[in-house]
C-alpha cells in the first residue's frame, strides 16, 4: 500500500513537471514573447537589450531551468496589467473562485441526490420520467447561455436578483468571503445556480443508475424480508453502497467546476480567477497565463491524487486491479 | 454529413449484424430499422437534418447576407422581432442587431460556422483518435501503455481547460479552434477504440488474418476497424455536439472564432451586451438554435447507442 502511494505521488510529480513543460513551451515557442514583449517600435539595440536582460538568448533548457527554479520559489513574474506578482494575483482572486466552486458542489448534491433517489426508486413515474429528460437538458444546454437566461429572468425581467458582482462580502481568516452576508447570497444565487446545473444532471443520474443496480440485489430482499422499514432499508443500505461513485465523482468534478467557473465567472462579474485569466488571455498578460496554468495544473493533479486515494481506502476491489494492465 | 448510416453492406460487421433477426440485406438496415422503432430519435433525426440543410442552403433561405455590409440598413438597427423593414419588402423574423442585420439570417450563417467546425473536428479526432487506440490495442507492450498515459492524462484534464491552454498558446482563429477541438477530443475516441479492439483482436478472425500473414495496416483498417465502428459512432455523435457546445463557449468568451466568421456562440455573446438593457432577442434565439441542434444530436447519439447495444435498453 505504501509503494503504490509513493509510485502514485512519483507519477503526480511527473505529471506537474510534463506540464510545465509544455506550459512553458507553449508559451516561448509558438507564441514569441519578444513581440509581446517588446514595444513594435522599439530599435534593434532595445530588442537585443531587453533579449538579453530577459534571457531569451539563452538556449531553451537552460531558459526552462531559470524558469523552474523561480517558480518553484514563488516567483512567477509580475503582472504587467496590476504591476504584482503574478501568483499573489491570482491568490487574491481564489477565494472568491473556491467559494462560488464549493456552494456549487452543495447545490448540485443537495438537489441531485434526492432527485436521482426518487428517480431510481420510482423509475416508472411519470415524474421520474419528467426528470430524467430534464437531466438530458441539462447535459445539453450549454452553460454560459443558461447564464444569460438566469440573468434575463431573474435580473432583467423579474428584478429579483443583482446580475453581477460580488456584493457586499464580511472577513473572515483575513479574507473576503460573499456567504456571510445576506447580500453576497444574492449576489451567489444565480452564478452558483448556473454552475452546478450540469453536475446537478451528472449526479441525478448517477444516483438513479447507482439505485437500480442495488434494488434488485439480494442484501436489500433480505433487508425487506427482515422487515425492516423502507426508510431504513433506503437510508442504510441502499445509501451507503451507492456513495462509493458518487463521492469520487464529487471530487473529481470539484476541479472540473473550478475548471468551467471560467465561464460563469465571466457572464455573471464574478472577481475570481476564471475571469482573471479570460481577462488576460484577451490582454495577453503573460506571467497571469503562465501562472494560472500552472497553478490549475497542480491543483488539478492533488484533486486526482486525492480522489485516488481516497477511492483506494473506500473499495479495496480497486487495490487488486492495480495489479493488472493500465486501464 | 448526418449520421444517417449509408453505407454499403459490409460482410464483415460481425457484432452488429448477421441474418439472425431475419434481415438478409446487411446489417445496416437493421440498424436502421431499429432506430426507426423511436418516435423521439426520429423527431430528433429530421429537426437535425432540417438543421443541417438550413444551414447548407442559407444564402438561399435569408432574406440577406448579413455580412455583406451594402445589404444592411443601419436605419433597421434594433428592431423587435417581427418588425418589417424600413425599405419594405421583408420582415425581420427575429429582429435586428446594431447594425440593422437580420438576426434570422446572421444565424443561419453562425449555424454553418458552428457545425461545419463541429463536424470538422470531430471526423479529424475521429481519424486520429481512433487510429492510435486501435494501433495501441494491435501492438500492445510499451507503446500501448505509453500511448493510454496521455490519454489517461488528457482526460484527467477538464476539456475547457485544455482548450483555454491551446489557445492561450495559439490564439484566436477559425483554424485554431479547430485544432484545440481535435487535440480536445482525440483522447476519448482513442479510449472507447482500444477498449473495443482490446475484445475483438482475441477474436478467431483477427487471429486467422495473423497468422496468413497479413500485414499490419491492412488487418487494423480492414479488419479490426469496421468491427469496432458501432461504439465509436455512438461517440462521434455525441462528440459532435460537445464539440459545438465547447466551440460556442469559447467564442463566447472571446477565445473562439473571430468577428469576421461568427459562429452561433459570437452570436450570443455579442447580444450579451445588450441583455441588461432588454433586447433580449439577439442573445436569445442564436442560442435556441444551439439548443435545438445539440439537443438533437444528443438524442440521436442516445438512440444509436441503444441500437448498437441491446443490453443497455430499458
Amino acid at each position: 500500500m505504501i509503494l503504490w502511494l509513493l509510485k502514485r505521488l512519483l507519477q503526480a510529480v511527473l505529471v506537474m513537471v510534463a506540464m510545465s513543460i509544455i506550459v512553458f513551451v507553449g508559451l516561448n515557442v509558438i507564441g514569441n514573447p519578444v513581440d509581446i514583449l517588446i514595444s513594435p517600435d522599439a530599435d534593434q539595440a532595445e530588442r537585443l537589450r531587453v533579449i538579453a536582460e530577459l534571457g531569451l538568448d539563452q538556449p531553451l533548457v537552460w531558459q526552462y531551468v531559470e524558469f523552474l527554479k523561480a517558480a518553484l520559489q514563488g516567483d512567477l513574474g509580475n503582472s504587467y496589467v496590476f504591476n504584482q506578482p503574478a501568483l499573489q494575483v491570482i491568490l487574491q482572486r481564489m477565494p472568491a473562485t473556491l467559494e462560488l466552486a464549493v456552494i456549487a458542489v452543495g447545490f448540485a448534491t443537495l438537489v441531485g441526490l434526492p432527485l436521482g433517489l426518487y428517480a431510481g426508486l420510482r423509475s416508472q413515474s411519470w415524474l421520474a420520467k419528467f426528470l430524467m429528460a430534464g437531466s438530458i437538458l441539462g447535459f445539453s444546454l450549454p452553460t454560459f447561455w443558461i447564464g444569460l437566461m438566469l440573468i434575463m429572468v431573474f435580473a432583467v425581467q423579474l428584478g429579483w436578483l443583482p446580475s453581477g458582482g460580488r456584493g457586499e462580502t464580511a472577513s473572515l481568516f483575513g479574507l473576503q468571503w460573499s456567504f456571510l452576508t445576506a447580500d453576497g447570497w444574492r449576489h451567489l444565487l444565480l452564478p452558483a445556480l448556473n454552475l452546478s446545473l450540469f453536475k446537478m444532471a451528472l449526479i441525478m443520474r448517477l444516483t438513479r443508475a447507482g439505485v437500480r443496480e442495488v434494488l434488485p440485489q439480494d442484501y436489500i430482499r433480505y433487508a425487506r424480508a427482515r422487515g425492516l422499514t423502507e426508510q431504513r432499508v433506503i437510508s442504510l443500505h441502499v445509501l451507503k453502497n451507492i456513495m462509493i461513485p458518487i463521492v469520487t465523482v464529487i471530487g473529481i468534478e470539484f476541479g472540473s467546476v473550478i475548471a468551467f467557473s471560467v465561464v460563469t465567472e465571466t457572464i455573471f462579474a464574478w472577481p475570481g480567477m476564471g475571469k482573471l485569466i479570460i481577462d488576460s488571455i484577451n490582454v495577453l498578460d503573460r506571467p497571469i497565463i503562465v501562472a494560472y496554468l500552472l497553478l490549475i495544473v497542480v491543483v488539478f493533479v492533488w484533486i486526482n491524487f486525492a480522489v485516488d486515494v481516497v477511492y483506494t481506502l473506500l473499495d479495496p476491489r480497486v487495490r487488486l486491479g492495480q495489479k493488472g494492465s493500465a486501464r | 454529413m448526418t449520421p444517417v448510416p449509408d453505407q454499403p453492406p459490409t460482410p464483415t460487421a460481425g457484432p452488429i449484424g448477421g441474418p439472425i433477426g431475419g434481415a438478409t440485406r446487411g446489417p445496416w438496415v437493421r440498424v436502421a430499422r431499429d432506430f426507426a422503432r423511436s418516435p423521439l430519435a426520429m423527431t430528433a433525426l429530421v429537426v437535425l437534418a432540417l438543421v443541417v440543410l438550413a444551414a447548407v442552403f442559407a444564402p438561399l433561405l435569408t432574406p440577406q447576407n448579413p455580412y455583406d455590409l451594402m445589404q444592411l440598413d443601419i436605419m433597421d438597427g434594433m428592431l423587435e422581432p417581427g418588425s418589417p423593414s424600413a425599405a419594405g419588402g421583408y420582415t425581420y423574423l427575429l429582429g435586428t442587431d446594431d447594425q440593422g442585420r437580420d438576426l434570422f439570417s446572421a444565424i443561419l450563417y453562425g449555424l454553418r460556422i458552428s457545425l461545419s467546425v463541429g463536424v470538422v473536428s470531430a471526423l479529424v479526432a475521429a481519424l486520429v483518435g481512433a487510429s492510435l487506440g486501435l494501433f495501441a490495442a494491435y501492438v500492445g507492450g510499451r507503446t500501448e501503455t505509453a500511448i493510454m498515459r496521455i490519454v489517461d492524462l488528457q482526460l484527467s484534464f477538464p476539456s475547457i481547460l485544455v482548450a483555454l491552454m491551446i489557445l492561450a498558446f495559439l490564439g484566436k482563429g477559425v483554424q485554431n479552434v479547430v485544432l484545440a477541438l481535435i487535440i480536445v477530443e482525440w483522447a476519448s475516441y482513442a479510449r472507447t477504440a482500444r477498449g473495443t479492439a482490446l475484445v475483438e483482436s482475441r477474436r478467431e478472425y483477427i487471429q486467422a488474418a495473423d497468422c496468413l500473414g497479413v500485414p499490419m495496416r491492412r488487418i487494423i483498417f480492414r479488419h479490426l476497424l469496421p468491427n469496432c465502428l458501432p461504439p465509436l459512432i455512438v461517440m462521434g455523435t455525441i462528440q459532435v455536439g460537445r464539440a459545438i457546445s465547447l466551440e460556442a463557449t469559447l467564442s463566447f468568451l472571446g477565445l473562439g472564432v473571430p468577428v469576421t466568421e461568427p459562429s452561433l456562440g459570437l452570436l450570443i455573446s455579442n447580444g450579451y451586451q445588450y441583455l441588461l438593457s432588454g433586447q433580449y432577442w439577439l442573445s436569445f434565439y442564436p442560442g435556441i438554435a444551439l439548443l435545438v441542434t445539440i439537443v438533437a444530436i444528443n438524442l440521436v447519439g442516445d438512440q444509436f447507442r441503444d441500437v448498437f447495444n441491446p443490453k443497455g435498453r430499458g
